[in-house]
């Protein structure tokens, strides 16, 4: 009974997780939803008299490999949504026409089989699941472990090859970056100083107060614009920042290039 | 019950490869795969309870090294394909194709 209950939950949150993950347009909310399917799983392996299993499950796959898929997309950018465009005419409508086909095929034959009362694994767990696998492990199929391990090493050095990138020119000094910001201060007029944190001068440190400069007003360079944007679509900006960045864009079409105008306000 | 978590496995592969069939970014398409590997993990384990030896059990447990291992060098592939490319799309990488 307490089997049923919780296998009818898990095979529902497990079966809507992975529809979670073929259908979700952000790369990041497909992963999260792996991590559920994968955790209901580590759970039904739990059930089913395989707390070994159970255990790397979570040890491994929502522990290592999901940790990878996150890493690697951030690396890739999280906003690189999928292209709703398809390149082959239909195939959206013919793959889910074959998924339901195979999983109705695999069904059939599930249910036409003339599966037995499982015999459990009460006698062969008697020692224990972990003596017991390993008994197994590292008799039967000690040749297949072994391997593995050659295939581990094989794939951790494949990973150090193809992620490194020999550098072609040699690595800035600090030196070379001061010199590079002078230069670039005395074509342009770029400040050469670190940009003002936000609120640094006022009563708040938030990331969303404007620093004061010395004689009270607001600093421009230390707004953040992504903040500042989405503030002003909340109609939650405060005044003094908006007329500043209003000047700016305006002050920024006039001049035709991107440069803004920096004088006095950057001194610290 | 084991017929039970047989079908679910079943269901579970079948999303898995509609998934690769219909999504375009690479790393997506990945988990995809993930999936399916183990919803074969889930048939292994029930398989050893229906017949009462753990061979079952063993089998899943070498699929999860190698889908491990597999995992390592697939998102090494997609970092370096996005390196040269710049994106992550699996139509984006279709060079070898001309």
């Amino acid at each position: 009974m307490g089997e049923s209950i919780t296998f009818w939950v898990l095979a529902v949150v497990s079966v809507a997780a992975a529809l979670g993950l073929v259908f979700s347009r952000r790369a990041v909310y497909s992963a999260l939803m792996l991590g559920v399917v994968m955790f209901s799983l580590a759970v039904l392996y739990a059930v089913q008299d395989a707390p070994f299993l159970a255990a790397v499950q979570i040890i491994v796959y929502t522990g290592a490999v999901m940790m990878l898929f996150l890493f690697v997309l951030m690396l890739v950018g999280v906003d690189s949504s999928d292209s709703l465009v398809e390149t082959i005419r239909g195939q959206r409508f013919w793959a889910i026409v074959a998924g339901l086909g195979f999983a109705v095929l695999l069904g059939l034959g599930i249910g036409n089989a003339a599966l037995t009362a499982p015999v459990g694994l009460a006698d062969a767990n008697a020692g224990g699941n972990v003596p017991a696998l390993a008994a197994l492990i590292f008799t039967r199929h000690v040749f297949a472990f072994e391997v593995t391990s050659a295939l581990l090493i094989t794939a951790a050095l494949g990973a150090m090859v193809l992620a490194h990138r020999e550098r072609t020119e040699p690595k800035p000094t600090q030196k070379d970056l001061s010199r590079a910001r002078f230069v670039l201060f005395g074509q342009t007029g770029k400040n050469p100083a670190p940009l003002p944190g936000p609120g640094t001068y006022a009563q708040h440190n938030a990331i969303d107060m404007p620093a004061m400069l010395p004689d009270g007003t607001v600093s421009p360079l230390s707004v953040n614009r992504v903040v500042a944007r989405y503030e002003a679509s909340e109609g939650k900006l405060a005044p003094e920042v908006e007329r500043i960045l209003q000047e700016e864009t305006v002050s920024e079409r006039a001049n035709g290039n991107g440069a803004r105008p920096h004088g006095e306000e950057d001194g610290e | 019950m084991t017929t039970h978590y047989l079908v679910l496995s079943a269901l579970l592969f079948a999303i898995g490869g509609v998934g690769v069939l219909v999504r375009r970014n690479a790393i997506v398409v990945f988990m995809c795969v993930e999936l399916m590997l183990n919803a074969c993990n889930l048939a292994f384990v029930t398989f050893a309870r229906q017949n009462g030896n753990l061979d079952g059990q063993v089998i899943a447990f070498f699929v999860m090294i190698v889908a491990a291992a597999e995992v390592v060098i697939g998102l090494a592939i997609i970092v370096t394909i996005f390196r040269t490319r710049r994106s992550a799309s699996v139509d984006d990488a279709s060079l070898l194709k001309y």
